[in-house]
């Protein structure tokens, strides 16, 4: 009791500090060096948007390369240089450049630091109810590590040898010998020095996320309270915490087999005429290295998308998450599942059979938490009265893509079938779709939903509706035809298909795919249109416009520093009480009131209750546990909020 | 000139819709909108929800047709014994999940339709129900667990140990083509080095394994029908992969450690030609690991003969001894083996000098 006492008296403390100097901030401090987690949370969301449409543009290129191989790409010239040949097609190494910095870009740039650094950032103190992170500082050298790590890769595109160019996955030898390809000299160096900064990165965040969900969190909001968006980011932030150092290390040992004639991958190897001296080396022990965090990244960039799902079919299908505690225990078993899953990407390395077994296993165990979220945003669709804002349609779109491109994982989980389907667009198909395209459409539909609190203004519904139907159609028109390419058995990672017999069907398949991917593209504009327009041009947004029980929406139109002008606000209650029914003595009642009265009384009824309403205020819908903890709020909450 | 009419068009057009949707946007303000009385349901709201029934109809409608139209081609004829099994039990894996798919986008675009928002409707307060979750908790796991169940006894057989009477290949993987190794007479494949490899010696034998006297090279990977095929497989500087399609084979070959994969062919190149009616059809070996610049072109050909045709044509190979191709090489194999490595490589006109040398070793 009196711990909260310090700490609500330090809060306000705080808060008074805040009204002195909040307006004395320079530009500088204000939106560059920032330590206000709104704002960096802001700029991450722009540099991921600056690098989805780098790397969005960078899979163009070599989808025409795919879809159209005659086409004459001399135009591309000014901008491509010495990588369009003289023939006017693209260079084939340099195809592989594009396909390693697509995946890239898009896997850490966009989906893990452009959807977890904005989210995360944005909404952990508003939805926990605290004025900032725990350190602010850390916060701040979070984007900026991220930052200098978009340059140094930046800088890598435009090199003389060309990026790096062995797969987003960088398996040595491949990666570790200039000799074998041109963008495992510099650009590879690059390459790594730009990872290792975004590591960094990634790790003062998570650290910050953690703290701050644990320490900071407001009178009233036990973890039981938590938004399962909170829940996701926290989750989120620990699986990067334990696996990013990994990746860290797999990167540093490749850094030495490089440059200091280390052996950690190398063996037995001869290139270029002549047989290096590298003996005793694993390149598997890279693959079980890099994919220790591999595969825990994928569900870095997925839960962060799903919890923030969670929270917008709640609001809009204006009814509690289906199976809240369900939610968090599948994602807290995703969350552990994901460490013990890597090898599966490994089944045809070599890899000893056994080891292939266990992974089989334990990849289909993971299937069942992930049926059983599938399941319940479905279950939370039922009997709803869906509103159906752009963020709504974003996030029943990513449901649909996770239940789909989820249940192609279950093809190549199991061991026997990846034999065949492993490397192919079979693959690039699932994955696409159950966490590239799912967690980007995660990303645009809190960008919807969020925008009003980011910017104090609305974004244009219609343009957001026709965004989504652009988007949604034209991905499914992308990344559906290549299950059936794969399933013929084309390679992943071909410049061409020509030189295979086997494979020369299916070109007016790709040639489709490639239109559905420029028209998918395209349509992004929509959105960077109705984004920097609403910015600065789009009508004022009412503090609470979806009619939310989150505490994001009890600050102002636009939150200034601090989050709360007065103190901050207290929980009572869970975040999902929409649309809660009156309780039977409440109907009782109201049966026996006059009818003018009584429908006084019901016009009163609103379809949800913030989490700043105590029970103790809503005795017509409290279940009789609830009025329970209602007795209790009057020695404690109730006092407070007094006091 | 056309380009610069082409950008200006883009940019009228451009100007055309943002001043079009500024007027809309402008009309709004001036009509009634106040911000007070924002409202998130909007006139197109119930749009969205028969938007989402039409693209499940038509969605599905394609799906089903494209699958079953053009199942005979996205199905490559499988050529391998367990190729069968695989494939049996991709089917079985296919009907799950295409079921699970039909009947849960069904489901969440229904639900999307069928809830859509309507004034006066109230959401049903539904926060969980224990029994439910726990139907579809054990539902999946016991499918799962049935589907793993299957696969793992096949993977199990798969990837065991190779029979005794398997025909022995050696497959390294190089920037960027294959390259395969015969066992030749002794049946038994001779040691390698990574150090003995030069622009000849492509695979790197090791001439002082004296089972190595008598392995021949050949360009294409001829194997036989209907009996067990045993490829070892190695990369010589970046990882590659052995994949082919139609035996659903693949594994990958890495510099520094051997991998191997056995299967038995069923279909012979000759049969495969008659049942696709293409009779220049060959199977292709594909390189499907990422591997420099002309990964896409790295390509093998496997032959598949009948058992007495492919008899026939290793009586013929073996005769090529690599050895016998390469006589140099008869310096690296160590002095007192070099006799015994002439008979295995079936080298047989030594030269007078050479005679000389040996009757001088012979009688030390």
């Amino acid at each position: 009791m009196s711990v909260t006492d310090i700490q609500l008296q330090e809060d306000l403390d705080h808060h008074d500090d805040h009204h002195d100097d909040h307006h004395e901030l320079g530009f500088v401090s204000k939106y560059i060096f920032s330590t206000d987690h709104k704002t960096i949370g802001k700029q991450f969301l722009i540099t991921g948007i600056f690098w989805a449409l780098i790397g969005g543009g960078l899979s163009l290129v070599f989808r025409l390369q795919l879809g159209f191989p005659d086409m004459s790409l001399e135009w591309m010239r000014p901008l491509m240089g010495k990588w369009i040949t003289e023939a006017g097609q693209l260079d084939a190494e340099f195809y592989l450049a594009l396909v390693t910095m697509h995946g890239t870009i898009m896997v850490f740039f966009v989906l893990t630091a452009g959807l977890s650094g904005t989210f995360s950032n944005f909404l952990i103190p508003l939805q926990i109810g605290a004025r900032d992170m725990a350190s602010g500082f850390m916060n701040m050298l979070s984007y900026w590590f991220f930052f200098a790590s978009s340059v140094v890769m930046f800088i890598s595109l435009f090199i003389e040898t060309g990026p790096a160019a062995g797969g987003w996955t960088v398996y040595p030898p491949l990666s570790a010998l200039p000799q074998a390809i041109q963008g495992s000299a510099a650009g590879m160096t690059l390459w790594l020095v730009s990872m290792a900064l975004f590591i960094a990165s990634t790790l003062l965040g998570g650290i910050n996320y953690i703290t701050t969900v644990i320490n900071l969190r407001t009178t009233g909001m036990s973890f039981s309270r938590l938004p399962l968006t909170i829940w996701a980011f926290f989750i989120t932030a620990i699986l990067g915490l334990l696996s990013f150092p990994v990746l860290l290390s797999a990167a540093l040992l490749l850094i030495f087999d490089r440059s200091f004639g280390t052996s950690f991958y190398l063996s037995d190897i001869y290139i270029a005429g002549e047989a290096l001296p590298n003996v005793g080396g694993s390149p598997i022990l890279y693959q079980h290295l890099f994919w220790f965090l591999g595969h825990p990244e994928v569900y870095i960039i997925i839960l962060p998308a799903l919890g923030i799902t969670s929270e917008i079919i709640a609001t809009n299908a204006r009814k509690p998450i289906f199976g809240y505690k369900a939610m968090i225990g599948s994602m807290l078993g995703i969350g552990f599942l994901s460490f013990i899953v890597w090898a599966h990407h490994m089944f045809v390395t070599g890899m000893n059979p056994f080891l292939g077994s266990v992974f089989t296993i334990l990849t289909l165990v993971i299937a069942v938490p992930s049926a059983i979220k599938a399941f319940n945003y479905i279950t939370t669709l039922w009997k709803g009265n869906i509103v159906f804002t752009p963020a709504m349609l974003f996030s029943i779109g990513l449901v649909s893509f996770f239940i789909s491109g989820g249940l192609t994982g279950l093809f190549l989980g199991n061991s026997v079938l990846d034999i065949n389907l492993h490397d192919t667009y079979f693959v690039v198909a699932h994955f696409h779709l159950v966490m590239g395209s799912a967690a980007f459409f995660g990303l645009v539909a809190g960008v919807y939903h969020w925008f009003p609190k980011m910017f104090g203004r609305m974004m244009d519904d219609g343009l957001g509706k026709v965004h989504f139907w652009l988007s949604f159609v034209g991905i499914y028109l992308v990344f559906f035809p290549l299950h059936y390419i794969g399933i013929a058995g084309f390679p992943r990672r071909y410049y061409s298909f020509t030189s295979f017999d086997t494979f020369s069907i299916y070109t007016d398949l790709n040639a489709f795919v490639t239109v559905a991917a420029i028209v998918t593209f395209a349509a992004q504009f929509i959105f960077l249109f109705n984004f920097f327009y609403s910015m600065y041009r789009g009508r004022l947004a009412p503090a609470n416009p979806w009619g939310s029980n989150t505490l994001e929406w009890t600050t102002p139109r636009y939150p200034q520093h601090g989050n709360w002008p007065g103190a901050i606000p207290s929980v009572y209650r869970w975040p999902y009480d929409y649309s809660k029914p009156f309780n039977v003595e409440h109907i009782k009642k109201l049966e026996a009131m006059p009818e003018k009265e009584r429908e006084a009384e019901i016009a009163k009824w609103q379809d949800f209750i913030p989490q700043t309403q105590p029970y103790t205020l809503t005795p017509e819908t409290n279940l009789s546990h609830e009025n329970e903890i209602a007795k209790s709020e009057d020695q404690a909450g109730v006092e407070k909020v007094n006091a | 000139m056309l380009t610069i009419i082409v950008v200006l068009a883009v940019v009228l057009i451009l100007a055309v819709l943002f001043t079009a949707y500024r007027v809309t946007a402008l009309v709004d303000v001036v009509k009634k909108r106040k911000d007070e009385d924002f409202s998130a349901v909007t006139k197109s709201n119930s749009w969205q929800g028969i938007l989402f029934m039409l693209f499940l109809v038509i969605g599905f409608g394609y799906f089903f047709y494209f699958s079953i139209n053009e199942a005979d081609v996205y199905n490559l004829p499988i050529a391998s014994e367990h190729g069968v099994i695989v494939e049996n039990l991709f089917s079985i894996t296919m009907y799950v999940t295409v079921f699970v798919f039909v009947v849960t986008q069904i489901f969440l675009f229904g639900f999307g339709w069928k809830y859509r928002y309507k004034k006066g409707n109230q959401a049903h307060y539904y926060p969980h129900n224990n029994t439910l979750e726990l139907v579809w908790t054990i539902v999946p796991a016991i499918v799962l667990a049935w589907l793993i169940i299957g696969g793992l006894r096949e993977w199990n057989n798969i990837t065991g140990p190779a029979p005794e009477e398997s025909e022995v290949v050696e497959v390294m993987g190089y920037q960027y083509a294959w390259a395969f190794r015969y066992p030749g007479k002794d049946k038994q494949l001779g040691g390698y080095d990574f150090r003995m490899i030069d622009a000849i010696n492509a695979v790197g034998i090791d001439l002082k394994d004296q089972s190595g006297h008598d392995d021949f090279m050949a360009t294409q990977l001829v194997i036989p029908k209907g009996k067990p095929v045993h490829l070892q497989i190695r990369g010589r500087d970046v990882i590659h992969s052995v994949y082919n399609p139609h035996f659903r084979i693949q594994m990958n070959a890495v510099p520094g450690m051997p991998t191997r994969f056995w299967f038995t062919p069923t279909v012979s190149t000759a049969e495969m030609r008659e049942k696709t009616g293409n009779p220049d059809f060959n199977y292709e070996l594909v390189c499907n690991k990422i591997c420099g610049k002309g990964h896409y072109s790295m390509k093998g050909i496997i032959t598949v003969l009948d058992q007495d045709e492919y008899d026939q044509w290793y009586q013929e190979s073996q005769e090529n001894t690599f050895l016998k191709q390469n006589p140099d090489y008869l310096t690296k194999v160590p002095a007192d083996l070099r006799e015994a490595a002439k008979i295995a490589a079936g080298i047989e006109n030594i030269t007078e000098k050479q005679k000389v040398t040996t009757a001088l070793s012979s009688s030390k």
